[in-house]
């Protein structure tokens, strides 16, 4: 009985109200949830490590028999022989991931410290606003905002997908909810020693809220990392990794094995990134909460 | 006289104009994010609202054509009232299930040791950052033999030949909800999991002294009013996602989908708008599209709202 007693030991001791038939019991249903939920993902890792002659065999099988880096090297060869070289498909992606992910945490917690900090006229109403804004998806809006990208003369460049990213909705709300718990007095000795809004921000406000603007950072790259630009950019040197990425998902049976490495990669760098900052992001939900 | 005078200053200092100009580094501090919201945020909104009136191919300037789209749509569209009836579907299905799975998991993994919870936390979450890779449901799903729940289902003798499962009316709306549900525990979740974990440990001490007796009542009368704000933001989330869904449908059934099995208003709002040029009609589902989240988020914050009240 001691030993199942300290197997359990990765649920939390001496809470109160527990009992061990209900510890067990969560545990099994985690248990099949968390396969239902694994299993893709599992399914992703091994495909790009099987043969090609075992990515259609029946009856299927989740796990490589004989596992090999077949795929990984056809994925090199398709993208040495990419008509654009795959550098520049990199070099695309840090512009506009980077350009976006940096612009977005940069404006976003400008804006959110005055919203958070300062009474002034309109606060409530551009707040208001940017929750509003979380309430309706991207697609609502992807037909005017085509129309007035092209409008604005940035079609086919890199700000047409950076712009619009340094501007969404979440991130501001996220940090301006997280600058909320910086207490006054720390500002208000700054202000009696005559520091302007900019420095307080500066060198007082962003060293603070270093767990928000990762947060900001990773959903961010999350957001653009996905984006093929294709709505945007029409030249072929200016498209992002994605895009060449996708094109080899779509290449047909005979580049199914590369095809298994790429799923893997494009699945693979947001998670990591994810799990290199899970504590910091998870302190800053912690102050997301609508308080009305 | 003295006593007016300074009560004018004070009305002075207090008015409209006055705090606005002592306000001024706020303003300039504001403008560049604000600047970019107005014209990829609320200018669109307008603008789809603006051309849902109108009949615009993008070469030719928009003609008014009043709420001609609108009418079309309703009484002449009947791809349209699948799309809205499938995505309403989707909506009343998806939403409320995949916000109690984000609140259940969240509550469970909240009972595991930190390294265990980070783990959990982890692997739950990963579906719905980890891109387009919902796409290896298509290897699941396959049409032929090779895909895995035909194998499996034919190893177990439960069908004789491979089902075209995502070709088939049946079951499109019923695997679109799968994979949506396994993609859904996305920023809510992240939300829940944070949440609770700032709740005072003080609290439920206190609630055993006062008589609780296990954790489901400690759930409903300490947990849940505790992390209220969380719970309304996390609805925000999972609203919202839950009318936009399109890709997955775009992916794993098509486009179209056979018989529009498939279509969703997005899916719609992109075969119109990209496919066909008419852009008026697409902002006109647009619109649609628009009223329906927020009038859906306004009510559900209403209903939280009561939420231990």
């Amino acid at each position: 009985m001691g030993r199942y007693k300290e197997m359990l030991q990765i649920i939390k001791p001496k809470m109160v109200n527990r009992s061990l038939a209900g510890n067990l019991f969560l545990l099994l249903f985690m248990a099949i949830c968390g396969v239902f939920m694994a299993a893709p993902l599992v399914l992703i890792v091994c495909n790009a490590f099987k043969p090609l002659d075992e990515l259609f065999r029946y009856p299927p099988t989740l796990f490589p028999r004989n596992p090999s880096l077949d795929n990984f090297s056809d994925l090199t060869v398709l993208m040495s022989n990419s008509w654009v070289p795959l550098t520049r498909y990199i070099i695309n992606t840090l512009i506009i991931v980077g350009g976006g992910t940096v612009g977005h945490v940069l404006l976003a917690s400008l804006a959110a410290y005055p919203l958070a900090k300062r009474d002034f006229p309109g606060n409530r109403l551009l707040f208001g606003i940017v929750i509003l804004s979380l309430m309706f998806s991207w697609q609502v809006t992807q037909i005017p905002n085509y129309l007035i990208i092209s409008r604005l003369g940035i079609n086919n460049t890199y700000l047409a997908l950076i712009l619009p990213a340094s501007a969404y909705g979440l991130g501001l709300y996220l940090m301006k909810q997280f600058m909320e718990q910086i207490p006054d007095s720390l500002l208000e000795s700054a202000v009696l020693d005559g520091a302007s809004e900019l420095r307080i921000y500066w060198s007082i406000v962003m060293p603070n809220v270093k767990p928000a603007w990762l947060t900001l950072a990773v959903l961010q790259f999350q957001q653009m990392w996905g984006n093929t630009g294709s709505m945007f950019l029409r030249d072929e040197e200016l498209k992002p990794l994605q895009f060449s990425l996708q094109q080899i998902i779509g290449g047909g049976p005979a580049r199914q094995g590369a095809a298994a490495v790429v799923t893997l990669i494009i699945a693979a760098v947001p998670i990591t990134f994810f799990m290199l900052c899970q504590s910091n992001i998870i302190e800053t939900m912690a102050t997301s909460g609508m308080k009305e | 006289m003295e006593k007016t005078a300074v009560v004018g200053k004070k009305r002075n200092e207090g008015s409209l104009s006055f705090r606005i100009k002592k306000n001024r580094a706020v303003y300039l501090m504001l403008a560049p994010y604000f600047i970019l919201f107005f014209f990829f945020t609320i200018l669109p909104v307008l603008t789809s609202m603006a051309l849902s009136f109108s009949s615009f191919n993008v070469l030719e300037p928009p003609v008014f054509t009043g709420w001609s789209n609108y009418i079309r749509l309703f009484l002449d569209d009947d791809i349209f009232k699948t799309a809205l009836k499938n995505t309403l579907i989707l909506a009343v299905v998806t939403g409320p299930i995949s916000y109690i799975m984000c609140l259940m998991f969240a509550w469970i993994i909240n009972e595991f040791k930190p390294w265990m919870r980070a783990f959990l936390t982890l692997i739950f979450y990963a579906p719905s950052i980890s891109g387009n890779a919902y796409m290896v449901w298509n290897l699941i799903l396959k049409g032929d033999r090779y895909g895995f729940l035909n194998g499996m289902l034919m190893e177990l003798n439960l069908i004789e030949t491979a089902r075209i499962w995502m070709k088939d009316e049946k079951y499109v709306l019923l695997f679109l909800i799968v994979v949506q549900l396994w993609l859904s525990l996305g920023t809510g979740f992240l939300t829940f999991i944070a949440g609770l974990q700032t709740i005072d440990k003080a609290l439920y001490e206190a609630g055993a002294v006062d008589g609780l007796k296990n954790r489901w009542q400690e759930l409903w009368y300490i947990t849940l009013p505790s992390m209220k704000p969380q719970l309304m933001f996390g609805a925000v989330m999972q609203i919202t996602q839950s009318l936009a869904i399109s890709d997955v449908s775009i992916n794993l059934a098509g486009s179209p989908s056979v018989n529009y099995a498939g279509a969703t208003l997005v899916t719609h709002l992109i075969d119109q708008g990209t496919i066909r040029y008419e852009m008026g009609y697409a902002s006109a589902i647009a619109t649609l599209l628009f009223l329906l989240m927020i009038g859906t988020n306004k009510l559900a914050q209403k209903i939280l709202r009561k939420v231990g009240t």
